[in-house]
């Protein structure tokens, strides 16, 4: 399993994003290295299609893809579960990405 | 870093508001606090915090509170806060304060708001008693523990200090040109 962290310095959520990150891949049992890009030019945004800080990719797959996404060294809004905007995801939207893809890796093997 | 101290005048402004008029802090002279919020569309901090935005000014319009949020972000970089997207924000979120927009900067600049929302109070002199965020739980309501900014109105509406005069702005950057 690849997974890519993506974000922006300026964006103050990502320490806790990452933080989430790992607690639930620990949680899940997943060892995986956790390749953490920090995106620092609007051209380096766009170039690696960065919908805001921050961003994670399973397999090259966004946890919540977003639709419209605009590229650039912003934050990013992510909808929770209740409804509510946030700038983080939740446990519960990372450990659900995790799990589709963990289930796939099941299936082929 | 905020250019404006505890104890300072309001700086003045004068922008045009989402509803087509322009508005200036001297309108809100005979109030008994003004809350100059920093804000814009796009920000996810901004978008936790906003119907937060709305029932302070509710909870407060009786006490001659008024809120007023500026929007300073560069539309060309982020077009989702542009004036046109202003407008439907503040129409989809019913904004109860005027939503202004600060387009050439100069008063983003001149306040020294670094973040997304950032919060100014002045009281019924003009004088800065508050400065920071609105809360202390950006993602959770429910979780608030300490509501700086209530706080900080209970205070100034009855001539005290704020238990709290500064806190850390948290929130997005403001978009500079």
């Amino acid at each position: 399993m690849e997974i890519r962290f993506l974000y922006y310095e300026e964006c103050p959520s990502h320490e806790e994003a990452l933080e989430r990150l790992r607690k639930v891949l620990d949680e899940e049992g997943i060892r995986a290295d956790i390749e953490v890009v920090r995106v620092e030019t609007t051209e380096q945004a766009k170039r690696l299609r960065f919908p805001g800080s921050p961003t994670i990719l399973v397999n090259g797959r966004d946890i919540d893809p977003p639709s419209n996404a605009q590229y650039a060294l912003t934050c990013r809004a992510y909808q929770l579960e209740d409804g509510r905007i946030s700038p983080l995801p939740s446990v519960e939207m990372i450990r659900g990405a995790l799990r589709v893809v963990n289930k796939n890796n099941l299936k082929r093997n | 870093m905020a250019n404006l101290k505890i104890g300072d005048k309001a700086i003045p402004f004068d922008l045009p508001g989402v509803d087509g008029k322009d508005y200036s802090i001297a309108d809100y002279a005979e109030k008994s606090a003004v809350v100059v919020i920093f804000s814009c569309n796009h920000c996810p901090y901004v978008r936790a915090w906003e119907d937060r935005m709305v029932q302070i000014q509710a909870d407060y319009q009786g006490e001659a509170v008024q809120l007023v949020a500026i929007n300073a972000n560069d539309a060309s970089k982020y077009p989702d806060d542009s004036f046109p997207k202003m407008k439907e924000r503040a129409r989809e979120k019913h904004f109860n304060f005027p939503y202004l927009h600060d387009e050439s900067q100069d008063v983003a600049r001149a306040y020294g708001a670094e973040r997304t929302p950032e919060v100014f109070v002045f009281d019924k002199s003009g004088i800065l008693c508050y400065h920071g965020v609105i809360d202390d739980n950006y993602d959770d309501p429910t979780a608030v523990k300490i509501r700086y900014l209530q706080e900080a109105l209970d205070a100034v509406l009855t001539g005290k200090v704020p238990p709290v005069t500064e806190t850390r702005p948290v929130g997005c950057t403001i978009k500079w040109r």
